[in-house]
């Protein structure tokens, strides 16, 4: 089908997500949607996908104007759609996560569920595109690349013509976007567009016909990869020129500050997802761990801030055992930037000055005995929201009115107002803007040249690169392998995070360029 | 290709889960202890129990002969069970089947307790077995209710207030109309009715779903109670329904234990076993099942597929309000007759618990149900049989059971996911 | 799974309005203003709520008289002028009950006789004395909202702290008043605050779902109460029916004017919402309370402990409510019966939520409601109009506050959406 949205303009309160934007998808393209964080390329694709209505503009399918008023007006006029969040049921399984909303039916009324002809349909879809899936299997069970995998097929089932990937590569190795890519080509071969979201850059060129970039909910420019390069792409997603590397000297590591010996932690539903690990970091370094999500670096950061009792195995914070409560290990000197600021970093609700002291409030100057030191806590918040340039009309607004670059703000400051010894970062940077992502950026090498140690988590390989001394592949609970980022390539950390070992690893141990070698694979 | 450990695995020691053995070990053990010590007093050695199996009075079917025990030995094998066990459960524990080992000492627990009670006597077990299932039926409508919001993504503690006004209706228009089946379906439109309240005020106005439903209850205790000073005082003949009488099914009825207590009661009996196996179908084999089980565990999921969210929350509380009205009805129409203040006491809230008890299916509701019926039942026949333990805590029995209950629970049971949370479309 | 939210304008109502700097400067009054203004705008709702639910009461009494549709068929006019007459005898009875009626006042500071002004106050007095407990369950209930913890128990833990208040007011003879009656209100508190602390713990330490497990408990109470209430040593001598013993007058609240019954209950209620006030915005514990009720992970990731809050909470809860049973035991009734508390406990959640948690509107609340309860008997003495329908009343307005929307919708004019419910968590995961 060929897909034009002309001058869409969709608003909320307090901010325009998409202001006049028009993008036309040929039949069988592969169309980029290139944009930062916040530049509303999901609001667009949620408007195509009748989630929202537009205020202003048009849709139009093969020349005529449609309107979705729900995602089911969508789907029947052939748009498919692979949300960057999941939608699938975590209990039910792969065939009733696919048919559901179409499902086959037999029996008098209409009603009784026909699960064999379900299973029968997508095993076929499966082969024609090489997604290997297993029917039967509960989605809750399975990891994040075949998940994807059955999002693609639930789209394939209802016999879209337009399918909208958003953010696909998020959660996947480097590999695996190579088979998600080689997947799309074979789509686009049987005569389906796609619309690919994104903000990175390299994959863009990779696989894209052509490319539309958004910027502050407005269409900045539509081009070619043969037309552009991976700097003016930054330039017009930002508006500037940019950096992709963060400033920083090399690193003087000192003593170790933390050691993890031999760690096995359990998740929630009691699988072992740190499994026998061993980490240091020194004083004055950082080391990125890399890893697609579901590795166990959730559980690894828990159990580092206290947040998670480890099965076995010792973590020491500066030669001392640490009782593993939250509130002992942060008096021990250690900060935690946790994943999700909203949901464990932050209180929405608090005002900017309460969230600053969220951690330190029971001690003086902020408390004394029973009671709150109100202007001891306030004189502190003016002080810190003027150090780390928070962007807020006063220390009593709430930090839900925040944007999130601010929260963030909040949540570093109130950390990294403390004397401390360890800094743990997970996603730091997740969901914020250009700014806010340089200026994080900056601080944490500060703290770093401070002298203090910093273990970062991220899945962005950007980041990593960019700020680790040292890089620590996780894979499956372990680090396999711990990484020159001067030496290194993306390929190589690419593969040891999918669990392969690559042979530039091996001329490099060789070599004696490697300095923590763990485990051995296949 | 996939990494191997080369160092050999470490101890793993999980601490949470030995002291959750250790625990249940020692309860075991303590619970031996006061089979063996309290539940042998004024228990003389020649004593039995004898526990009666067919209902007094009946004719035809088969005769089942009572069981007679000898009361002193029973008691000390119940606790010489419940010592071995706990001396295993202590030692080794029994990993996957401890929910069934803490049944069998549970059973052991209270068949000791009713042999005790029985000492020199007889005490007509069938008799409780019935009382069991009368008492678990309104808590099983209510634990149904429940399961049909809860799957849908809906909490409903307005159970209780559906039940109270179903009583009411049940047993004004039964007696205004002269015609049970029309109170029946009276009160099921009118718990259906409060429930469309409890929906629009959850859902449309996202109001805190606890807070609503508690409001209702209040509402309804508090419209029901004035209503009925205000009119069935000096009315009384509009609270003077007929009951509905017993229907036993021939054949059925007649088969040992299980006839006398599943198919030898009234209409409402009926209409629960046919809601259990029509609600259980429909939940695990239906397109609706699969659509509102979608949207209790995962609503945006189900939105984008193109599935109404809203409107399925809407039915399904409605739904799970006509059910709660007709089992409020089997307090008058199908139990005692007159509608009292606040007569339902708890059972709602009982039904809850069984719900979660149950796993939020129908089948495990019903089982859940009646064992708090049995305690309901329990109580009842043993104040009758002048225990040696004051009524009143006989009285707190079904209660506690409940908070044990669902104070063991958390956490085990698996709840829609999405239940309770309002849903943002967008 | 994290959803992408829409950035919503909040009107500046927060939960914490004291968390402005005390001890302002001079140059606020702007700030003043504002404040003067957003507590109007914070009064809007509760006004509508109440007016809502009068006129609601109002259909119900006319609806539930049985012969009024046939009067309406036969004369409509005159059906409806009964009917408006009913409702209006109704609600002066109500007025007049809860405040005292005009013409009595004049009549009696005219006359110049101190007992028939004593006399005139009696309903204020009775107002006084009904809102007095439900200062107590609105505070209980108000501290554990605040904590994300939803006490339904507050009748239960009432009923216990009676029991204990009652006990020590019995059995301690001798004691001057200035040591009995703190002794006996402690032994209040400590009861509530029993009853209080198991569902506290059993959240904390198994995830058990207050709701159920403090309902569970009331009953429990009730029936323990009943047990209590038969046991000699406990039971009056000489009564078969379950009373308790008379307290002993040194352990009684002094009264606050003789001839009436208010009594110093009040006065240590309004003592404790100022307490429970200082507890929530200016102690360290109630940092902690706030922060775990509004984001219990975060709290947690900040070093807080949710169990301690939890069971803190709960217990010092459960201990306000057992207050409330000492109000009613050692300055009312002086003794215990089945019967002293005619739901106080679950309006305290009323209030609450009226109040929107805070102590300050808690104790206006607690006078409204109050004003209902007192009024009530006189209604029903004078109109025959059950008491019940002031249960019916309070319920619609506890609906009408906590769904701002549904006021807007109704009045189509712009509300607060803060309903002091903020810190709940949903479903069973609370």
């Amino acid at each position: 089908m060929r897909l034009e949205l002309r001058g869409i303009t969709k608003r909320f309160p307090g901010v325009i997500a998409n202001r006049a934007v028009n993008l036309t998808v040929e039949p069988g393209e592969i169309h980029a949607l290139l944009g930062e964080n916040g530049a509303g390329k999901t609001t667009l694709m949620n408007v195509l996908f009748g989630l929202y209505q537009p205020d202003e503009g048009e849709i139009l399918i093969d020349g005529k104007p449609v309107t979705f008023h729900d995602p089911g007006d969508a789907i029947e006029a052939g748009i498919g759609m692979v949300h960057q969040h999941f939608m699938l049921v975590p209990v039910f399984t792969v065939t009733e996560n696919v048919m559901l909303g179409v499902e086959s039916v037999r029996g008098p009324l209409g009603q009784q569920l026909d699960r064999p002809a379900a299973r029968k349909r997508i095993l076929e879809i499966s082969a024609a595109h090489n997604l290997r899936v297993d029917p039967d299997a509960l989605i809750e069970d399975l990891p994040v690349g075949v998940r994807q995998r059955v999002e693609i097929i639930k789209t394939l089932y209802r016999q879209s013509d337009l399918l909208v990937l958003d953010e696909p590569t998020a959660v996947l190795t480097p590999q695996e976007d190579a088979e998600l890519f080689e997947i799309m080509r074979s789509l686009k071969a049987s005569g389906t567009s796609i619309v690919f979201i994104t903000h990175k850059l390299n994959e863009v060129l990779e696989i894209a016909d052509r490319i539309t970039v958004l910027r502050a909910g407005q269409v900045v420019g539509t081009t070619t990869p043969a037309e552009t390069t991976e700097e003016s792409l930054a330039a017009m997603m930002v508006g500037r020129h940019v950096s992709l590397v963060v400033d920083k000297e090399t690193a003087k590591p000192d003593e170790v500050v933390l050691e993890v010996d031999d760690l096995v932690v359990k998740d929630d539903r009691g699988h072992i997802t740190v499994d026998g690990l061993d980490l240091q970091v020194r004083g004055g370094e950082i080391v990125a761990i890399a890893g697609v999500q579901g590795n166990g670096q959730t559980e690894l950061v828990e159990a580092i801030t206290g947040l998670r009792q480890p099965l076995s195995g010792t973590i020491r914070i500066s030669g001392e055992l640490v009782r593993s409560t939250p509130r002992s290990i942060l008096e021990a000197g250690v900060a935690h930037v946790p994943e999700d600021r909203l949901e464990d970093g932050c209180v929405p609700a608090f005002t900017v000055a309460e969230n600053l002291v969220l951690n330190t409030y029971y001690r003086p100057p902020f408390s004394r005995g029973l009671q709150l030191d109100r202007a001891a806590i306030e004189t502190a918040a003016d002080q810190l929201v003027k150090d780390f340039d928070v962007r807020t009309p006063s220390v009593f607004n709430t930090v839900a009115n925040l944007s999130g670059g601010n929260q963030q703000k909040v949540i570093v400051a109130r950390e990294f107002s403390r004397p401390i010894r360890l800094l743990v970062a997970a996603q730091p940077t997740r969901g914020l803007d250009v700014g806010s992502i340089e200026y994080i950026h900056r601080r944490i090498v500060e703290k770093r040249d401070e002298g203090a140690a910093v273990l970062i988590v991220s899945t962005e390989l950007d980041e990593v690169f960019a700020l680790a001394d040292r890089i620590a592949v996780m894979y499956q609970g372990k680090i396999v392998d711990i990484l020159d980022p001067d030496v290194a390539t993306t390929e190589q950390i690419g593969l040891l995070m999918g669990g392969s070992r690559p042979v530039g690893i091996v001329e490099a141990e060789a070599a004696g360029e490697l300095t923590h070698v763990v485990t051995t694979g296949g | 290709m996939t990494a191997v450990a080369a160092s050999a695995p470490a101890v793993i020691v999980d601490r949470a889960a030995i002291r959750r053995q250790r625990i249940l070990g020692v309860v075991y053990l303590i619970m031996a202890a006061v089979i063996a010590y309290f539940l042998t007093t004024e228990v003389t050695a020649e004593q039995t129990s004898t526990f009666v199996l067919k209902p007094a009075g009946s004719t035809g079917g088969l005769d089942v002969p009572s069981l007679v025990v000898p009361s002193m030995l029973a008691v000390y094998l119940a606790a010489g069970l419940c010592a071995a066990l706990g001396a295993m459960q202590l030692i080794r524990g029994f990993g996957s089947r401890w929910a069934v080992v803490l049944g069998i000492v549970v059973v052991a627990f209270v068949f000791a307790f009713l042999t005790w009670a029985a000492a020199g006597r007889s005490m007509s077990l069938i008799g409780i077995l019935q009382l069991t299932v009368q008492k678990g039926l309104p808590i099983t409508f209510g634990a149904l209710s429940g399961v049909l919001c809860e799957r849908a993504g809906v909490v409903n503690i307005a159970i209780e207030g559906m039940l109270l006004s179903g009583a009411f209706t049940g047993a004004v228009v039964g007696s205004a109309t002269g015609n049970n089946v029309v109170g029946v379906v009276a009160a099921a439109l009118v718990g259906g009715a409060l429930a469309g309240v409890l929906a629009v005020l959850a859902i449309r106005y996202k109001m805190n779903q606890i807070v609503a439903g508690t409001v209702i209850n209040i509402l309804a205790s508090g419209l029901t109670s004035f209503v009925a000073a205000r009119v069935l005082q000096s009315h009384r003949e509009l609270n003077e329904p007929d009951k509905f009488t017993s229907m036993p099914i021939p054949l059925l009825s007649d088969i040992p234990i299980i006839g006398p207590m599943f198919f030898s009661g009234n209409i409402f009996m009926y209409i629960l076993f046919v809601l259990i196996g029509l609600i259980h179908y429909g939940l695990f084999y239906t397109r609706w099942g699969l659509r509102v089980r979608a949207v209790g565990e995962h609503p945006r999921a189900a939105d984008t597929v193109g599935i109404n969210v809203l409107f399925t929350r809407y039915r399904n509380v409605v739904l799970g309000g006509m059910v709660a009205g007709i089992g409020g009805a089997y307090f008058t129409l199908g139990s005692t007759g007159s509608f009292v203040h606040d007569m339902t006491g708890g059972r709602g809230y009982i039904g809850l618990a069984a719900m979660i008890f149950g796993g939020w299916t129908p089948i495990g509701a019903f089982l859940a149900s009646l064992i708090f019926g049995f305690a309901d039942a329990l109580q009842a026949r043993l104040s009758i049989l002048n225990v040696a333990v004051p009524s009143e805590f006989l009285l707190m029995v079904p209660y506690i059971v409940t908070i044990i209950v669902v104070a063991g629970l958390v956490g085990r049971v698996r709840m829609p996911a999405a239940d309770g949370t309002p849903y943002e479309k967008g | 799974m994290a959803e992408s939210k829409t950035p919503e304008s909040k009107t500046p109502e927060s939960k914490t309005p004291e968390s402005k700097t005390p001890g302002s400067q001079p140059a606020d009054r702007s700030r003043l203003g504002q404040r003067l203004a957003a507590g109007a705008r914070g009064l809007v709702v509760p006004v509508l709520a109440i007016f809502s639910a009068l006129v609601i009461g109002a259909v119900v009494i006319v609806l539930s008289d049985v012969t009024f549709f046939e009067r309406l068929q036969a004369d409509p006019g005159a059906a409806l002028g009964a009917a408006v007459d009913e409702v209006l005898a109704a609600y002066s009875a109500l007025f007049t009950g809860a405040v005292g009626s005009p013409t009595t006042y004049v009549d009696a500071f005219a006359s110049g006789d101190l007992d028939q002004v004593t006399h005139a106050f009696v309903p204020v007095s009775e107002t006084l004395l009904a809102a007095t407990p439900l200062i107590f369950t609105g505070l209980a209930v108000a501290l554990g909202f605040q904590c994300g913890l939803f006490n339904i128990g507050a009748e239960g833990q009432l009923y216990v702290g009676a029991m204990f208040g009652t006990f020590a007011g019995f059995a301690f003879a001798g004691l001057p008043l200035f040591i009995h009656l703190p002794l006996a209100i402690g032994a209040g508190f400590l009861g509530g605050a029993l009853w209080g602390f198991i569902p506290g713990l059993l959240k904390a330490r198994t995830g058990a779902h207050e709701v159920i497990v403090t309902i569970m408990l009331n009953y429990t109470a009730f029936r323990l109460i009943e047990f209590v209430l038969k046991v000699p040593g406990y039971q009056r001598e000489g009564r078969t029916d379950p009373i308790s013993k008379v307290t002993l007058e040194s352990a009684w609240y002094p009264l606050l004017v003789e001839g009436l019954r208010a009594n110093w209950g009040f006065i240590l209620g309004l003592v404790a919402a100022v307490l429970v006030s200082w507890l929530l915005f200016r102690s360290t514990r109630g940092f902690e309370f706030r922060a775990v009720g509004f984001n219990p992970t975060a709290a947690r990731y900040a070093g807080m402990s949710i169990a301690t809050s939890t069971i803190l909470a709960m217990t010092i809860s459960g201990g306000l409510a057992g207050l409330a049973g000492t109000s009613i035991v050692l300055g009312v009734t002086h003794s215990l019966t089945s019967g002293i508390s005619a739901g106080f406990g679950f309006d305290g959640i009323a209030i609450a939520l009226m109040a929107g948690s805070r102590p300050r509107g808690i104790i206006f609340a607690s006078l409204l409601f109050g004003a209902f309860r007192a009024g009530a008997t006189p209604m029903q003495s004078i109109t025959g109009i059950p008491i019940d329908l002031v249960v019916v009343i309070q319920a619609l307005v506890i609906m009408f506050v906590a769904a701002p929307a549904l006021v807007r919708g109704i009045y189509r004019i712009r509300v607060p959406e803060t309903t002091g419910l903020e810190t709940f968590g949903q479903g069973w995961r609370a």
